[in-house]
């Protein structure tokens, strides 16, 4: 008797690392096609104005320079480029054109293209391409917002607001014993996955071929072709391998047209890499919020309602997801805790600055912050112990499922699938071992001042509506599996086959996972919202189930029985002591494809906890240990999920501590390097740990997984903070905003300690 | 980020080099670890015409270690200063500094010349080059010269250097035994530039600071001897009363930049609380 | 301007502007694109080659500085057979997710331990301060370089 396969659950080593780890992965960068030229983008140097004029004569003079190509030779309608998520016509005036359409907008907008023999030949024409610009006052915060209307037709700079809302906030305001206010900011920072964005676009007369997708593909094919009038069917794009996304890459960007574009306008194929200072200013930033809000408590710590205004520096356009985070703000502010009254309003913000899409938790990590922050200050002002605070605000899983705010306009719902809030949390307490760490809170030892925090969050992931799968059973009896999931670098190629495995019974070795190009699937969506296990691995799962049946019914006119007789048995159909291999089943390939349908967000959740020692002369803060627990409902590969969790976390340290995007009042983009944009490094995070368990699955998916990955990021900034004032409790320093940077812990100190000797000035009568 | 057009030339002698440069009439740059000006080059920062390299010349990387004084050739890499046993004994305060410069792949590069003609001020090279008041030995078409450090750098990636000289060679003065000494420098990543940072060194004489040198990084244009301070410690014991004047001192006497990762006034007291902590570890 | 050096064991020749940088001529004219370009500004370390055995940042390396020394890319460390004990290490403690840093930390952690196999966790992590990646969060990393250096102590072929 064959031993059914089990690869699901199990730490496969990736076969993606044979090609990466020998340096021959190909990524956009490594493609080339026959007399290929390159394109380099010239970008606005300034923030706003309007466009008089470009001369880019000088610039076609130089030899090597086959093109230069500006809003003129598109149509007289520039495309632009659309929603992909809240696709509401309120926001379409908002839309970023292809390419500077009459204004600029940010420092970075793409104003002209050139296509020349190579790069440097290309770099050196945007030299000789004049462009006048007539400047106009610039915003740049939101004290601004009255300086300059980015689109005057529209009469202000917020593009829309949303509400979140849930009971009655009023009321539970109004009789709550308790109201504390807190006001509160994450700095500007973004994804910055290692590999730059880049494409070759190749046009031969009839077909266009893409090379360098990512993310959502199909979406982008029919954007595309809609906005180069051409048929969908006219259109390939094809995913190479991909150096990250984090939910920033494979979105729609000007280039995404602009190079295609490049190519059936030269008729030869165009080739173009951005470099890293390019991709400061062009590619999404991410999370720049400002809050206003107050919770409101009963005098035993439960928590009745969270009211305020939270405003979003989107940048100078709406982007294809810009919506997503300032919606999650206000939608997931409450997270694990049961709270029945929200009233939070979220405004999108247009400035002069490079426009913003979704990073790694968007909007989560954000709120994630504010909440804890206000949490621990809810604990201290009612004298409550802090992890007694949060057990006695968890949802509990007989609540589930619970919904939380709903989020108006572009309707939705959504609500907690199920959970174990107080268990992880228990768990996170005990492996970290807050039992002998508390003693250190808040002491002065060796010049550092310790201090804890623990902090708990929810992570919702498989966005639907759907996915689709292709099983391809070869003349060989090999199973190709096409997905229109995408690779990120999250280890789809190996999960994937370790789904397969288990759903078909065939070897594991015999299984080739293709993913991500739109020629692979009719439809598919991509990887976003850590939906590629639950909705790609679902889909296979359904795709499975059909080519079983199709294998058996092909097995039984062969085996001459009934379909339903036929065994199947890793490759091979049997009935009886009659066997046949899948590879002699039939002279051609066997192909099914299935989709999974799933509109219900999946909600994993977990508990981290965090031991720093803080340094208030210079401000440095310590990581000395950081515990992450984490309930996914089922794992796939504990390997691959354990790495995404440790990267996130780290991801999540450096919003917490290092990165930020800062602009001047003029709108120019000072952060242009990585020698400006910090990002941690291999001795800047040392001790971080972390467990996953499989509480409780997923009731709404045939894997029973919920989609992980994300999480790790998402309660960082707010335990920290937490931390940082735990270990300066003596001082009543109190961290609002990110980054926590050293010059701002310090500052914080200094006027800590100045409070304290104004009082006792105050006190001595002085 | 692809370098603007240039030509290139490896002569083999310091002679020819000193030649080429003076040819371009200021439009030359010497290239040689490339790790300060290539970065430059890919931000377009710098457009020079032509860069002199000095790889085929020969004797500028020695490490000279006599009664004199420490002697390291121009050529000499971050990597043969970490790996050089001797020097250890012979300047802890250099080895020390060097430490903080940069990163592994870039110590095989960058050379004690580089970062003395680049003149970052924040810089440990150059922090150390003021502290110690080193000479520095040039080379040009006029001749040979040598600059004191502290008439060297001149501001903020600005030196004495004309477009035609060369820096050679770097003397530090001898070492003595018995000598306190310390380097502390904070920077916001294990590598970076400082934010601030501090040199310093003294001798003891009846049980009193003697001819005690200051230095300090990132708070000014360019490397900085705190005089102000010195002259606060010299002939004193070194207790509390003395390292709070000390810092008061340091306080009053810079005037740090501003910029993206720490405001002045971060600077100015980060600089104290190192100068504090330095003047500390020293005595132990 | 020619320039003629060797590259993972093969002598090379190939004529360059001097503007051109070490790594553009090994992805471009060499047509290796093992070694990748994630900054083209001297800090991310993704670029990183051995020349003459000590690991350097070949996009800070003009192509024509290059003349007559010995240049090892990712590639020139891998075996068609089999993976190197160092990358059955990375791949062993899931070392890499996107792979696009993954040359950069092979050959920076090979020049380490071929010179201080015993190096200890902080020195390992010193060194390896100068390659960012974005995916792993380091960890995995460390371990593989830990794990490793048995396979140098013992002097295996690499």
């Amino acid at each position: 008797m064959r031993i059914p396969n089990s690869y699901i659950g199990r730490p496969i080593e990736r076969t993606e690392d044979l090609r990466f780890l020998r340096g021959r992965g190909t990524y956009v960068a490594d493609v080339n096609r026959p007399r290929q030229l390159t394109a380099a983008i010239l970008r606005s140097s300034l923030a706003h104005g309007r466009l008089r004029g470009i001369n880019a004569s000088r610039a076609l003079a130089m030899p090597g320079v086959h093109r230069v190509l500006t809003a003129n030779d598109f149509d007289n309608e520039i495309p632009r480029i659309a929603l992909r998520l809240q696709p509401l016509p309120q926001l379409a005036p908002f839309h970023q054109p292809m390419i500077a359409d009459k204004k600029v907008r940010y420092v970075g907008e793409p104003v002209a293209l050139v296509v020349a023999e190579t790069a440097a030949i290309a770099e050196d024409a945007l030299d000789f391409i004049e462009v006048d610009i007539e400047p106009l006052p610039v915003v740049v915060a939101r004290e601004q917002a009255e300086a300059a209307l980015l689109f005057e037709e529209h009469g202000t700079n917020c593009a829309i607001s949303w509400k979140a809302f849930r009971g009655d906030a009023d009321a539970a305001f109004k009789e709550a014993d308790y109201v504390r206010r807190g006001h509160f900011k994450v700095q500007r920072h973004a994804a910055m996955f290692m590999e730059p964005r880049g494409f070759v676009a190749d046009w031969d007369g009839q077909t266009l071929t893409v090379w360098g997708a990512a993310k959502t593909a199909w979406y982008n094919r029919r954007l595309l072709a809609a906005s180069l009038r051409l048929p969908i069917e006219a259109v390939d794009l094809i995913e190479v391998d991909v150096g990250g996304g984090f939910g920033s890459r494979g979105e729609f960007y000007p280039e995404d047209y602009l190079i295609p574009a490049a190519a059936k306008l030269v008729g030869r194929p165009v080739k173009w890499n951005e470099d890293r200072r390019e991709h400061m200013m062009a590619a999404n930033h991410a999370r720049e919020v400002e809050c206003e809000v107050e919770i409101a408590a009963r005098r035993d710590g439960r928590v009745l309602g969270l009211r305020g205004q939270i405003w979003s520096d989107i940048g100078a356009y709406v982007r294809t997801n810009g919506g997503v985070g300032p919606r999650n703000v206000a939608q997931y502010m409450s997270g694990p805790y049961a709270i029945e009254n929200i009233d939070l309003k979220s405004s999108m913000l247009l400035t002069n600055k490079t426009p913003t899409g979704t990073y790694r938790g968007p909007g989560r990590f954000e709120t994630d912050f504010i909440r804890e922050r206000m949490l621990d200050l809810l604990a201290k002002d009612l004298n409550i112990d802090r992890l007694e605070l949060r057990r006695r605000n968890f949802v509990a899983d007989s609540q589930m499922p619970y919904p939380l705010a709903s989020i108006t306009p572009y309707d939705s719902s959504t609500e907690l699938d199920s959970g174990d809030y107080h268990a992880v949390f228990d768990r996170c307490l005990a492996e970290f071992d807050w039992k002998t760490k508390e003693q250190f809170s808040g002491r002065l030892i060796d010049g550092y001042y310790h201090g804890l925090a623990v902090g708990s969050f929810i992570e919702g992931g498989a966005a639907g509506p759907k996915e689709e799968a292709r099983l391809v059973l070869e003349t060989d009896g090999t199973l190709s599996v096409y997905l229109g999931s995408s690779s990120v670098g999250q280890g789809l190629e190996t999960i994937m086959a370790q789904i397969a495995a288990d759903a078909t019974e065939m070897p594991y070795e015999k299984i080739r996972v293709r993913h991500g190009s739109t020629s692979h699937v009719k439809e598919g969506y991509g990887a976003y919202h850590s939906r590629s296990t639950v909705m790609g691995g679902s889909a296979i799962l359904r795709a499975a189930e059909q080519l079983k049946e199709r294998i058996r019914a092909l097995g039984a006119k062969r085996l001459g029985c009934l379909a339903e007789q036929v065994m199947l048995d890793g490759e091979r159909a049997r009935y009886g002591n009659r066997t046949l291999r899948f590879a002699d089943l039939s002279a051609f390939p066997i192909e099914v494809e299935a989709e999974f349908l799933n509109n219900k967000q999946t909600w994993a959740y977990g508990t981290h906890a965090v031991h720093v020692a803080v340094d208030a002369g210079t401000g440095r803060v310590k990581v000395l240990d950081y515990m992450a627990v984490e309930d996914v409902g089922r794992t796939i590969n504990p390997a691959t999920l354990h790495g995404q969790t440790i990267g996130s976390i780290v991801q999540g340290l450096g919003g917490a501590f290092l990165e930020h995007l800062v602009y001047d009042a003029n709108g120019q983009l000072l952060t242009g390097s990585f020698a400006d944009y910090l990002m941690p490094t291999a001795s800047d995070f040392p001790k971080i740990r972390s467990s996953i368990v499989e509480l409780k699955r997923c009731p709404n998916n045939p894997l029973g997984a919920k989609g992980g990955g994300e999480g790790g990021i998402i309660p960082v900034g707010g335990i920290m903070a937490n931390a940082i004032a735990d270990a300066l409790k003596h001082l009543d320093v109190q961290p609002m905003e990110l980054p926590l940077s050293p010059p701002r812990i310090w500052a914080l100190v200094e006027a800590a300690k100045s409070q304290v000797t104004t009082r006792l000035e105050g006190e001595n009568g002085k | 980020m692809k370098l603007a057009a240039f030509d290139y030339a490896s002569p083999a002698t310091i002679e020819e080099a000193v030649a080429l440069l003076a040819s371009r009439s200021g439009n030359a740059k010497i290239i040689s670890g490339g790790q300060s000006l290539v970065p430059m080059l890919a931000f377009r920062l710098a457009a020079p015409e032509l860069l002199v390299d000095l790889k085929q010349l020969q004797g500028l990387n020695r490490i000279d270690i006599a009664e004199d004084g420490v002697r390291l050739g121009a050529k000499v890499r971050w990597c043969e200063i970490e790996r050089n046993e001797r020097l250890k004994g012979a300047h802890p305060l250099l080895v020390e500094a060097i430490r903080h410069v940069a990163h592994y792949q870039i110590r095989n590069r960058g050379t004690v010349g580089g970062s003395l003609a680049h003149a970052d001020p924040a810089a440990e090279m150059p922090g150390i080059a003021i502290t110690s008041e080193a000479e520095l030995m040039i080379v040009g078409s006029k001749g040979k010269r040598i600059d004191k450090a502290s008439d060297f750098f001149k501001g903020s990636l600005s030196t004495s250097l004309a477009p035609d000289e060369i820096l050679t060679e770097i003397k530090l003065p001898p070492w003595l035994v018995g000598r306190r000494w310390a380097f502390l420098e904070f920077a916001l990543r294990r590598g970076d530039f400082a934010i601030a940072g501090v040199a310093l060194y003294y001798d003891m004489v009846g049980g009193n600071i003697a001819d005690i040198h200051i230095g300090a990084i990132g708070v000014g244009d360019r490397p900085l001897r705190l005089h102000a301070v010195e002259a606060v410690l010299n002939g004193r014991k070194l207790d509390d009363v003395a390292i709070e004047d000390a810092a008061k001192a340091a306080r009053e006497s810079i005037d740090p930049p501003s910029d993206i990762h720490a405001p002045a006034e971060y600077r100015r007291a980060l600089l104290t609380t190192l100068l504090a902590r330095a003047l500390r570890q020293s005595a132990v | 301007m020619k320039v003629n050096f060797e590259l993972n064991g093969k002598r090379v020749e190939t004529d360059v502007e001097p503007r051109m940088t070490l790594a553009d001529c090994i992805r471009d004219h060499l047509r290796q694109t093992g070694t990748h370009l994630a900054c083209e500004h001297g800090v991310c370390g993704a670029c990183t080659v051995l020349v003459n055995g000590e690991a350097v940042r070949s996009c800070l390396i003009l192509a024509v500085q290059a003349q007559d020394e010995r240049v090892l890319t990712v590639e020139g460390l891998s075996r068609e057979e089999a993976l190197t004990p160092l990358q059955s290490a990375f791949r062993k403690h899931h070392a890499l997710q996107c792979g696009f840093c993954t040359p950069g930390f092979i050959t920076t952690a090979h020049a380490l331990l071929t010179e201080e196999p015993e190096a200890d966790e902080d020195r390992i992590r010193e060194v390896l301060s100068g390659n960012l990646c974005r995916c792993t969060g380091y960890l995995p990393i460390i371990e593989a370089v830990l794990e490793a250096r048995s396979a140098y102590t013992h002097k295996d072929d690499k």
